[in-house]
């Protein structure tokens, strides 16, 4: 009897994990299993994938290292910067706004999603072009000013693009903060700063390692902003695969430095959580 | 008035409002030094207000508010020399039980050194009995250790006032049996004011020596626990703190006499002052006895019968009154000794006991 309820509870179970089981096996498991073994492979002279075992791939990373410089160094300034500005912005929603325009407030962190990143990072190319911001400056004298493809721009688009997703987590969890803790901090003396780090800062700290952990690891796959906005000049790791791939038809080389990106996230985020873990004393710190 | 230099806090004509909301209003109060008072009222009747006000988490709208004879409006709570208990105890849970009691004395300038620190904390621990328990986390303690905690936490900066808002009420019955002799024996070691917030009139009588009563935002009544059981100043505190008898009756005019609805006429009880006009009479179940004498002043027919133990509750219908709550104490193990629900029962009471208010 409790067998037969157990094995009915299983095929339930089954049931409902299975679409997003054979999706993930399909469009995840599979690929980066061709990734792993076109890694160890040659290219074919006419382009694409020959069968071999060989380290020469891996061997070859060196030559995309400014890729990897790029992605690796931008990808955290990039979600640092995100923060730096998501906090006060969070705090101040979660906080201090009005509790009857908190909604509407929170809703126009989230209205930027409405159009797509791609026509927004297309209008920041304009106004950061030479007949946008440079072309005003020229007017009052200040010339030769550039802007677009620097690392400046590509900081710039990430932290306008990549905004909303650090605010989220961060608003959540300063949201579900209990006030009385801060009355109680208050009570036994401490100050509004002091509060502010002794309480608020260490009880938020899972949203802003959930924030920073999201926006790095979307970061260091980035292909689009660096494209738009760093021109050939800032290279990310993104940009070099989509060249592997569709202009030099290096498939074994592209996946080499696939996987090793792969690999370099995982340990980011080993690393991310331990550091939340240890700050926050608890294991309840949600990533993604 | 009495000076404020002996009094640790004074109310003086203390208003707050909420935009057009009153909150309370014509606020007096001074608490001697060293004294243990209860704010008692029903949920709503202003007595959170008036803590937060001590707090400091709240500033009144009129009046001023001293602590220690000093004025405390417009200072805020991290300067003032109170500590709370806060309802459902508000303890950090980001930290250790330690860290939670270490909090106020690492706030203190000049520092205190960290050994010196370690030191206090422990010794606030080992008063509530929580010695052993300092690395725990506060998540891995029950709702007494907690509470337990948040009281070390609260007395570790030596307050001049402990504020408690309604610091029992997530206690199961027994352990809050317990903790009320505990905090009692804590008052007289530390020797510091407490202000409890309650709205159990049982804690309010049994652990302070000065209640105040409050109802819709104001200080109904003020005085000893016995005092304000047995002398309650409006029907409103005789309802609210035990229970009570309600009865409508008439003051008659020039004659000494109160007479009942039922037309049953009775001296009145010397200290009601009311004059004549109608009036309600408040009369305690306990100072009614029950007699198998039909010439007792009411009479009556017994409905229910509660055993308690050491006492029995009735409700008898009285003729022409309708339902009345006794309790009679169990005078011997007899079992004629209580009367039987549909039994014919006699009334008794000394007019005295009688609390006359005009209706």
């Amino acid at each position: 009897m409790r067998a037969a309820m157990n094995t009915k509870r299983n095929l339930v179970t089954a049931a409902l994990v299975a679409p997003a089981a054979a999706w993930l096996f399909v469009f995840l498991v599979l690929p980066f299993v061709a990734m792993l073994v076109f890694a160890f492979g040659e290219r074919a002279p006419e382009g694409g994938y020959q069968a071999a075992f060989t380290f020469a791939q891996f061997a070859n990373l060196p030559t995309r290292a400014t890729a990897f410089w790029n992605t690796l160094l931008l990808a955290p300034a990039g979600a640092l910067l995100c923060l730096v500005v998501a906090y006060p912005t969070a705090y101040h929603l979660a906080v201090k706004a009005n509790p009857r325009y908190r909604l509407i407030l929170v809703s126009l962190v989230v209205v930027p999603f409405w159009t797509s990143l791609l026509v927004r990072t297309y209008a920041w190319m304009y106004i950061l072009g030479s007949r946008g911001i440079p072309n005003l400056l020229a007017m009052v004298g200040i010339e030769d000013v550039r802007l677009l493809n620097t690392p400046g721009a590509v900081l710039l688009g990430i932290v306008y693009g990549y905004l909303p997703l650090m605010i989220m987590p961060i608003y959540v969890s300063l949201e579900k903060l209990d006030r009385r803790l801060l009355e109680a901090s208050a009570d036994l003396g401490a100050k509004p700063v002091s509060t502010f780090f002794g309480v608020t800062l260490p009880l938020s700290l899972p949203g802003v390692m959930t924030g920073v952990a999201l926006v790095t690891i979307l970061l260091l796959g980035e292909y689009l902003i660096p494209q738009l906005l760093g021109g050939g000049k800032v290279f990310f790791i993104g940009n070099a695969l989509v060249d592997l791939f569709l202009q030099s038809r290096n498939w074994p080389f592209g996946s080499a430095i696939a996987v090793t990106l792969v690999a370099v996230v995982v340990v980011v985020l080993m690393v991310a959580m331990r550091i939340a873990w240890r700050v926050a004393g608890t294991r309840q710190v949600d990533l993604v | 008035m009495t000076s404020a230099s002996t009094n640790d806090i004074e109310f003086r004509s203390v208003a707050k409002r909420y935009g057009s909301v009153t909150a309370v209003s014509d606020i007096n109060l001074a608490v001697p030094k060293g004294a243990f008072v209860a704010l008692l009222g029903p949920s709503g009747c202003g007595k959170t207000t008036c803590l937060r006000m001590i707090g400091g988490f709240e500033q009144p709208s009129e009046g001023m508010v001293y602590i220690g004879g000093q004025p405390m409006n417009g200072v805020p709570a991290y300067r003032r020399p109170v500590n709370m208990v806060f309802q459902q105890y508000a303890l950090f849970p980001h930290l250790d039980v330690e860290q939670n009691v270490a909090y106020g004395l690492k706030q203190m300038r000049p520092r205190i050194a960290a050994a010196e620190i370690a030191r206090r904390a422990q010794e606030a621990l080992d008063m509530v009995r929580l010695g052993g328990f300092s690395k725990r986390r506060i998540h891995e303690m029950s709702g007494g250790q907690q509470q337990r905690v948040a009281l070390a936490r609260a007395i570790v900066n030596k307050p001049k006032v402990l504020l408690l808002d309604e610091p029992l009420a997530a206690l199961d019955k027994k352990l809050r049996t317990a903790m009320q002799i505990e905090l009692q024996s804590l008052q007289r070691e530390l020797g510091i004011t407490f202000v409890l917030v309650t709205h159990d009139q049982e804690e309010a009588l049994s652990m302070s020596d000065l209640v105040s009563v409050m109802n819709t935002g104001r200080i109904v009544q003020v005085g000893p626990p016995q005092e304000i059981y047995d002398r309650p100043a409006s029907l409103f505190v005789a309802d609210f703190v035990g229970k009570t008898n309600r009865i409508a009756a008439t003051i008659e005019p020039g004659a000494n006499s109160v007479r009942l609805a039922n037309g049953v006429g009775l001296a009145k009880p010397a200290r009601a002052n009311g004059t004549a006009g109608a009036a309600m009479v408040a009369l305690r179940p306990e100072s009614i006895s029950l007699v198998r004498d039909s010439t007792a002043t009411l009479q009556g027919t017994v409905t229910h019968r509660i055993f308690l133990g050491s006492s029995v509750e009735y409700s008898v219908e009285v003729d022409g009154l309708g339902d009345f709550l006794v309790t009679a104490d169990r005078r011997s193990i007899d079992e004629s000794d209580l009367a039987e629900p549909g039994e014919r029962i006699g009334l008794r009471f000394d007019s005295n006991a009688m609390h006359v208010f005009p209706a």
